[in-house]
């Protein structure tokens, strides 16, 4: 145990010693990494920023029911009723105009248009969620629409799912492009160690050859190489959360600015400890592959002769 | 009889493309003993050395090193073997990246011997050679003398049981080598078995070890180097 903990030490101290040695190298190595993952880092971000500001809109269909004014108490309950008995209605909700008015009064950016309001020009309402079952629903929401329409005692009836779900949809292909973009960079990162672990074997032959000749084991040989890797992982990692942080407050300041027209918060957040943690252990694991690959192809060609 | 230190029985080597080094080789070294390996360059002396490390491998025939069968012995076993021995190579084979201390640490090292201890065992070693005090230097800074004592100390700093020497003395003049050879003997005074391969004659004959001839790939003698005749009973040209 002792001899083994030794072993790593030693396996550290000489990362530690190839880094001294070339240190400008080394920094221009871990910059490659960390603008390579960057790029995934920043993407997921930005998708991750507008599915959270999307997320307070439910993506499930509505139908909203506007009634006219002056609408008797009975035809509004009867309306109620056939709104609930219809396929593909899980709820119908109340809405009466004053409620309407206070919610409006606390959405972001119209306080001040409703305070200017001599008197409440909404109507009563009744806004009916339907089932989500894919497009089915939203074809449930344009026949009721059209059905609806036609009754009297309503003013207007608006499917307000339509658009919410196109932006899902959208929303879906920027998650696929961010998973493509990180399976691709994921991919140059190891390429990267590799190459640089190569590089690496190739100036470091002779020490290798002489330790094998000296009773050095493959695992010995391999130790540091893999440090290198896990190193370069780590750090290159630390670099895109440092690089992508920087963009991310500098963003920020015209984010800001610009969500203050409308009364809301658009700045962007940040990874939360677990995901940066998760995206650190990530890149390291990527490192030591690419390290692990490159010592597999490379090292049993050098040998001692 | 004790087990042998190194025993060769028919052992031949081939090269790819048919060239046989070596062929039908049988000798065996005693522990404690100091043999010389001789012939002319070609004959296989290097050769015959990298076979007892495993650096090369024979093509058939057996070869046991401590009772060890090294001719059986797969790859993971090599550096065990290897631990065992110091070896010192032809084309010396040092770091000039690293100090002369370092480079005599380098076998510890591999062992993950603790820190402390082996630069203590690589100064003692260093001491031995008489480099001590040059233990901060690089070994390009050093003569060719000085280097080939540096890798007698690295060869020695294990306590390995055998001691091989492959033309130790091939770039040093007479009284150099000679003292090389003095350091061979010393570590053979103490039960080191120690295997030196020269085609240097004459700087081995006051020594008369026991001798191990090659000539062509082949054994051409085993026996003892005859003492050197005195100076007046050398006949000269007729």
């Amino acid at each position: 145990m002792n001899a083994w903990l030794r072993q790593h030490g030693q396996s550290l101290r000489h990362t530690a010693g190839r880094l001294r040695a070339a240190p400008f190298a080394a920094l221009a190595n871990v910059l490659v990494v960390g603008v390579v993952l960057a790029l995934p880092l920043s993407a997921y971000l930005a998708v991750a920023h507008v599915q959270a500001i999307t997320g307070s809109l439910r993506a499930e269909p509505q139908v909203s029911v506007f009634l006219a004014p002056g609408i008797s108490k009975a035809d509004s309950a009867n309306l109620e009723m056939r709104l609930k008995n219809t396929t593909g209605v899980r709820s119908v909700r109340f809405v009466s105009r004053d409620t309407a008015l206070a919610n409006l009064k606390s959405a972001p950016g119209m306080g001040d248009v409703v305070a200017t309001l001599r008197d409440n020009p909404l109507p009563d309402a009744y806004i009916a969620t339907l089932r989500d079952e894919g497009d089915s629903a939203a074809d449930t929401a344009e026949q009721l629409e059209q059905q609806l329409k036609a009754l009297p005692g309503i003013a207007h009836v608006q499917a307000d799912s339509a658009w919410v779900r196109r932006l899902g949809a959208l929303l879906r292909v920027g998650r696929t492009v961010v998973l493509l973009l990180a399976g691709v960079l994921s991919l140059a990162l190891v390429a990267v160690t590799f190459n640089t672990i190569r590089l690496q074997i190739l100036t470091q032959r002779e020490e290798i050859e002489v330790s094998k000749l000296m009773g050095a084991t493959d695992a010995y040989v391999r130790r540091p190489f893999f440090y290198w890797g896990g190193f370069l992982g780590a750090a290159g990692g630390l670099a895109a959360l440092l690089l992508v942080d920087l963009g991310r407050v500098l963003i920020n300041r015209d984010l800001a600015r610009f969500g203050d027209f409308y009364g809301v918060d658009l700045r962007l957040g940040f990874l939360s400890v677990e995901d940066a943690l998760a995206f650190l252990v990530f890149a390291t694991l990527l490192g030591v592959l690419g390290a692990y690959l490159s010592v597999s192809r490379h090292l049993s060609h050098i040998q001692p002769r | 009889m004790a087990q042998a230190a190194i025993s060769f029985s028919s052992v031949s080597k081939r090269y790819p493309g048919g060239r046989e080094a070596l062929s039908g080789i049988d000798f065996s070294i005693q522990p404690g003993e100091f043999v010389l390996l001789t012939g002319h360059s070609g004959a296989g002396k290097s050769t015959l050395l990298k076979l007892i490390p495993a650096i090369e491998r024979a093509s058939s025939g057996t070869i046991l090193v401590n009772g060890q069968n090294v001719s059986a012995l797969n790859a993971r076993g090599v550096p065990f073997l290897r631990r065992n021995l110091g070896l010192i190579f032809q084309d010396q084979k040092l770091l000039f990246d690293r100090s002369v201390l370092d480079n005599v640490m380098l076998p510890l090292q591999l062992t993950a011997q603790p820190w402390r201890d082996a630069q203590r065992r690589a100064r003692a070693a260093l001491d031995k050679v008489g480099l001590l005090e040059r233990e901060r230097a690089n070994p390009v800074a050093l003569s060719g003398g000085e280097q080939q004592r540096l890798c007698i100390a690295r060869a020695v700093v294990n306590r390995p049981a055998i001691l091989i020497a492959d033309e130790p003395t091939a770039s040093l003049d007479d009284e150099y080598a000679d003292t090389i050879m003095d350091m061979f003997q010393s570590f053979n005074q103490v039960g080191v078995t120690v295997l030196v391969a020269t085609h240097d004659l004459d700087l081995v004959r006051r020594r008369h070890p026991r001798m191990i001839a090659l000539e062509n790939g082949r054994l051409a003698g085993v026996g003892r180097a005859a003492e050197p005749a005195p100076p007046a009973a050398t006949p000269g040209p007729a």
